[in-house]
């Protein structure tokens, strides 16, 4: 933690268009409308099949408003994200595509941007994207042509003005698409995080996505400091939450991921729900476990619901998308509300 | 400074295939302070390539120079006059020294010893790190007197990425994250404010991918006239 004092910030007047004139997706009148909104996340294959990207898309059918589709995710090469959110939006779920920095310059950027609008996709999450040592081919070179908050402001200028990063015109107009990142509330330096918030909001962010949120006492406290920035007002926060699937997962979060932090008391609560089950029956822990894992969830979207500057939750259960329903409604999130044009 | 290192032994053995005799040549700047290619390093490849192939069974000679500036044609120019001997050059310089070597002597073949790995700072004794990625359109000003290109692992212009943690760097928990140290810095020097106006796209035209890069200075140019 650094000892140094970060001067006090504000966020600046935005000149921001209403949310609702920003784009015509789903997530967006949902946001403008203040509903309190469910997202959930998609991993795409790692492979060419359809069909697992529909069978996930059906568990999410319902459930959420709008679900990410992941780019590469862990800098591993899966289905491109545009062509996995089509098969989704087939599907009647709408995509929020994610693209990374790290495998597009600004031209295949735009392109993509400009192939994914014409195909329907209205939500986008720009991200710098993970380092491709941590993935499957750790001899690729990476661009970062753009970091994700230039990628931001590119992108809200094509929306806003109708103007390419060079600054030619697109033809037919701007690319009415909303436009989110990620935040770390738990990433170092720790006071730079609200921050950072703020400058995404700046750089043209109409939401952004959390990383997953165990602790929540931390969480709290970033929630403040953001809120008195007056970036809740301008940014739609949407909060990452997830079930854990035991105690081990809950103690390699804690100790393996960075940036993640799991309270020790989450990890005994888990580690409780298996007392006075044998550790010969596998599949009774690993289901009591699960329950545990859910119900933790549950009390923490109803938890987030009280906090200020919280517009909604963002369900992540990467290969265990079945426990977003039940999740979303035991924590009274269903049935989700369609709103039409 | 530049900094290089010295390839494994079996690749430039590979290298010297059908070679009978080549000509070490180290050079004297910054490849000496980085004793990957200076004199001692020289003397030290030259013996082990001499003892290997002669265990082999197929010995190369080895012969033994350095030069002050191998990137500079006037300190190679008394290598010309023995070179008739030699099958080829082996070059201790940076990739800057092999180039030169080979531009200057076009009959020669010129082989690289070293790896050339970035323009970087002594750290610590045995230590280098990259400083510099010579990307035409320095930002130090605006961040703290560290390089952002060069010490984050992403390139950015806009702050830590959220997989900072505890001033590392998220791909290698041996490397500091840059932005930590950008943002501590900006703080001391009253800087922060800086760190929250968005640094927009950059022109890379200046670095790299503009295409291969020189700089002609007219004012110090000599004209053709007189360089005869
Ligand atoms: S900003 Fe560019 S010129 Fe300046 S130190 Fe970094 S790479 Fe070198
Ligand atoms: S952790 Fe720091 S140095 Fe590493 S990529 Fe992120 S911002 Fe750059």
């Amino acid at each position: 933690m650094s000892t140094m004092k970060y001067p006090a910030f504000t966020m600046p007047e935005s000149n921001a268009r209403p949310m609702s004139e920003r784009c015509d997706s789903n997530l967006t009148r949902l946001l403008a409308a203040d509903e309190f909104v469910v997202t959930g996340e998609l991993g795409p294959p790692k492979g060419h099949d359809a069909e697992e990207v529909r069978k996930k898309a059906r568990m999410l059918l319902g459930s959420v408003d709008a679900a990410n589709v992941t780019d590469n995710q862990a800098a591993v090469v899966r289905m491109s994200s545009i062509a996995a959110g089509l098969i989704m939006m087939n599907e009647g779920v709408e995509p929020i595509i994610q693209m990374t920095c790290r495998d597009r310059n600004r031209l295949a950027m735009q392109a993509d941007l400009l192939g994914a609008y014409a195909l329907g996709i209205r939500n986008l999450l720009c991200l710098s994207g993970d380092h491709q040592s941590h993935g499957n081919h750790p001899g690729a070179k990476n661009v970062h042509d753009l970091d994700s908050m230039q990628f931001l402001r590119m992108v809200s200028d094509m929306r806003e003005e109708g103007k390419f990063q060079c600054g030619e015109e697109i033809s037919g107009g701007g690319l009415q698409l909303l436009v989110g990142g990620a935040a770390n509330p738990f990433a170092d330096p720790a006071e730079w995080r609200p921050y950072r918030l703020a400058k995404k909001g700046i750089a043209g962010a109409d939401f952004v996505q959390t990383q997953l949120v165990y602790d929540m006492e931390c969480f709290r406290e970033y929630m403040k400091r953001v809120v008195d920035m007056g970036v809740a007002e301008q940014v739609k926060i949407i909060v990452g939450v997830g079930p854990l699937k035991s105690a081990g997962m809950a103690k390699f979060m804690r100790d393996r991921i960075p940036g993640m932090t799991v309270p020790d008391a989450t990890i005994e609560r888990m580690a409780g729900a298996v007392a006075g089950i044998d550790t010969e029956k596998k599949a009774e822990r690993s289901a009591a476990w699960k329950a545990e894992g859910i119900k933790i969830c549950i009390e923490q979207i109803q938890e987030m619901r009280e906090i200020e500057g919280i517009a909604g939750v963002h369900i992540m259960a990467i290969e265990w998308e079945e426990a977003v329903k039940p999740i979303a409604e035991a924590a009274g999130l269903l049935p989700r509300p369609i709103m039409e044009v | 400074m530049i900094v290089a290192e010295q390839k494994p032994l079996n690749e430039i053995k590979s290298m010297l295939k059908g070679c009978k005799k080549v000509l070490a040549v180290g050079c004297g700047t910054c490849v000496t302070v980085c004793f990957a290619g200076g004199r001692q390093e020289v003397g030290v490849l030259s013996a082990s390539l001499r003892m290997s192939t002669d265990l082999d069974g197929d010995v190369v000679n080895v012969d033994e120079a350095i030069v002050q500036r191998q990137c500079e044609a006037e300190y190679n120019a008394p290598l010309e006059a023995g070179l008739d001997e030699y099958d080829a050059i082996l070059s201790l310089g940076c990739g800057v020294g092999v180039q030169s070597l080979a531009q200057q002597f076009p009959e020669k073949r010129v082989l690289p010893a070293l790896n050339t790995k970035f323009m970087g700072y002594p750290a610590e004794h045995g230590v280098w790190e990259e400083r510099c990625q010579g990307c035409g359109n320095c930002v130090l000003h605006l961040t703290g007197g560290i390089c952002p290109v060069s010490r984050c692992a992403k390139s950015l212009f806009n702050g830590p990425c959220g997989g900072s943690q505890a001033g590392i760097c998220e791909v290698d928990a041996t490397t500091e994250c840059a932005w930590h140290l950008i943002c501590e810095n900006q703080l001391k020097l009253g800087l922060f404010d800086e760190m929250m106006e968005v640094q927009p796209a950059k022109d890379w035209s200046s670095a790299r991918d503009g295409g291969h890069r020189r700089i002609i200075r007219e004012d110090v140019r000599i004209p053709d006239e007189e360089k005869a």
